[in-house]
């Protein structure tokens, strides 16, 4: 800051109180993190469905909505652990405040973990051979899970919108973020489990890996380079990561396991045409963007308010 | 009728009475306040001097933390204070990450959230919040807004000329209902002075890791 330079102007805080740091910690990443997968499985596994119905449809069939359901509820338990009044959740229902995103995103939320239950229920009842009532449901249910999806996805964006006092956090380039965060996650775990399916399939999920990774990346270059041309506060927040702060290394591990690393694998694998790799690929993805989302949530926290 | 509050950086001395008589008043738990006196050193020596800030709750009329409070807790009363309710609190800190002026903490005893209310209960009664009546000097102005004869009105239009009365953060639009009188760039951008650890008068606790809860 330049009035660090001027002596005359020379401020220092000499008595004050101890200000809280992190508000929001691991707890809301592992909320993020597990939302990403939880959707990231619908929009990819619609997709497989609908270009490689054939290969995929066993399988895609199943485990969409149980690792859906799996990762959705993860997400929802630690939002609730998260609260200081976890019993009184209730209260987003009973006295709800719609222009919060997190009161829009619990009731959508919890909507989307419903219809993924019911497809979760028909899959499973199928495979112990037992009748479900519902089952021709299925492909309608999927088509509302993909609908509710796209605003459960990109809801957080909008909570971190709302947060005035985070400059750093934008709900236009976060909207983008959760998005590709979402395409990111479901690629890489349908390549995770995808086996024994044709290089055909597995070069569309690398695409679409590599595409995310790719323009995740560029989003957040974008901010590490230009963010403090818009804001002072987003200036400061970034010269902490550049010049060697708290969270410069696990900033750069987070980039390079989520996106570096699975662009160049992604890369050689369609190089080679090669499958092998982007079980490395996924692996390192998933890990990545939790640490990626982590760093992101964190360094804004850092920064003295008052 | 639009109650608001301004500081008359010219007067305060740093006597933090307004801080004791808040933590008394509302029963504000230790490592929490709703009002604080921060000190900020300026210069190099020997050409110093020390500024005093009291900094509480802005008020907003857009008030961020009110917008993303899921529950609303926090609520605006008729005469604009932005009051909280605290058995309604499900305890989620939005309100935490949304105040660009880290005004509200969470309450490590009800593990709610909280924050200044102007004396909400003592103003529902015709009584000055309790920071009002404790300040030595007067320089705590506290009044309606929408009434041109009253103390703060007057005093506003006072000191209107030349930029003197500020709000801190206005580039965040939320239309703080607090303003200040006499205060420079140091004393309202938090980025406009360095907080060095260890560098306190009195404490050497720079940041506070728990904030009630888990």
């Amino acid at each position: 800051m330049i009035e660090h330079t001027i002596p005359a102007v020379n401020a220092v805080v000499t008595l004050d109180v101890p200000i809280p740091e992190v508000i929001w910690g691991w707890m809301i990443t592992l909320n993020m993190w597990a939302k990403s997968i939880g959707t990231g499985v619908i929009f990819v596994g619609a997709y497989l469905l609908t270009r490689h119905y054939k290969e995929t449809q066993k399988k895609v069939k199943f485990n969409m909505p149980v690792i859906s359901f799996i990762f959705l509820n993860i997400f929802l338990l630690f939002t609730l652990l998260d609260l200081h009044q976890p019993f009184r959740m209730l209260n987003i229902f009973l006295h709800p405040h719609f222009t919060s995103a997190i009161t829009v995103g619990a009731w959508l939320a919890t909507l989307l973990t419903g219809v993924i239950f019911l497809m979760s229920a028909i899959v499973i009842k199928a495979k112990m051979n037992k009748e479900c009532k519902i089952a021709h449901y299925y492909d309608t249910l999927l088509k509302i899970a993909v609908v509710l999806a796209i605003p459960v996805t990109l809801y957080t964006a909008t909570i971190m919108g709302e947060a005035t006092a985070r400059e750093l956090w934008q709900t236009p380039t976060e909207l983008a973020q959760m998005l590709f965060a979402a395409f990111l996650c479901g690629s890489a775990v349908f390549l995770l489990i995808g086996g024994e399916w044709s290089y055909d399939v597995k070069r569309d999920l690398a695409i679409i890996l590599g595409v995310s990774a790719f323009l995740s990346f560029m989003i957040y270059m974008g901010e590490y380079y230009f963010g403090h041309i818009k804001a002072e506060e987003v200036g400061a927040i970034l010269a902490n990561i550049k010049e060697g702060g708290e969270y410069h290394t696990l900033f750069w591990v987070g980039q390079s396991f989520a996106y570096i690393i699975p662009m160049i694998l992604v890369y050689l694998s369609l190089k080679s045409k090669s499958g092998s790799m982007l079980y490395l690929a996924s692996f390192l993805a998933i890990v990545g963007l939790y640490l990626t989302k982590h760093v992101w949530l964190i360094i804004p926290q850092l920064l003295p308010l008052s | 009728m639009k109650l608001g509050f301004l500081v008359d950086l010219n007067l305060c001395m740093g006597c933090k009475a307004c801080e004791v008589a808040c933590k008394t008043e509302n029963s504000v738990p230790l490592h929490s306040w709703r009002l604080r006196v921060k000190y900020v050193d300026v210069g190099t020596y020997p050409e110093t001097r020390r500024t005093f800030t009291p900094l509480r709750c802005n008020h907003c009329e857009d008030a961020p933390c009110e917008r993303i409070c899921p529950v609303s807790a926090l609520h605006y009363l008729d005469n604009g204070i932005v009051n909280i309710d605290k058995d309604r609190c499900i305890g989620c800190a939005g309100c935490m990450i949304a105040c660009p002026y880290g005004a509200i903490y969470m309450d490590p005893e009800t593990n709610t959230a909280d924050k200044c209310t102007f004396c909400a209960h003592r103003v529902a009664s015709s009584m000055m919040p309790a920071c009002v009546v404790a300040c030595p000097v007067e320089a705590n102005i506290f009044g309606d807004l929408d009434d041109p004869s009253s103390n703060i009105s007057q005093y506003i239009m006072k000191n209107q000329k030349n930029g003197g009365v500020k709000v801190r953060k206005p580039e965040k639009n939320t239309h703080p209902k607090h303003f200040y009188t006499g205060g420079g760039e140091v004393q309202l951008n938090p980025l406009a002075s360095k907080r060095e650890e260890g560098y306190s008068l009195f404490n050497k606790i720079t940041h506070l890791d728990h904030i009630g809860g888990h």
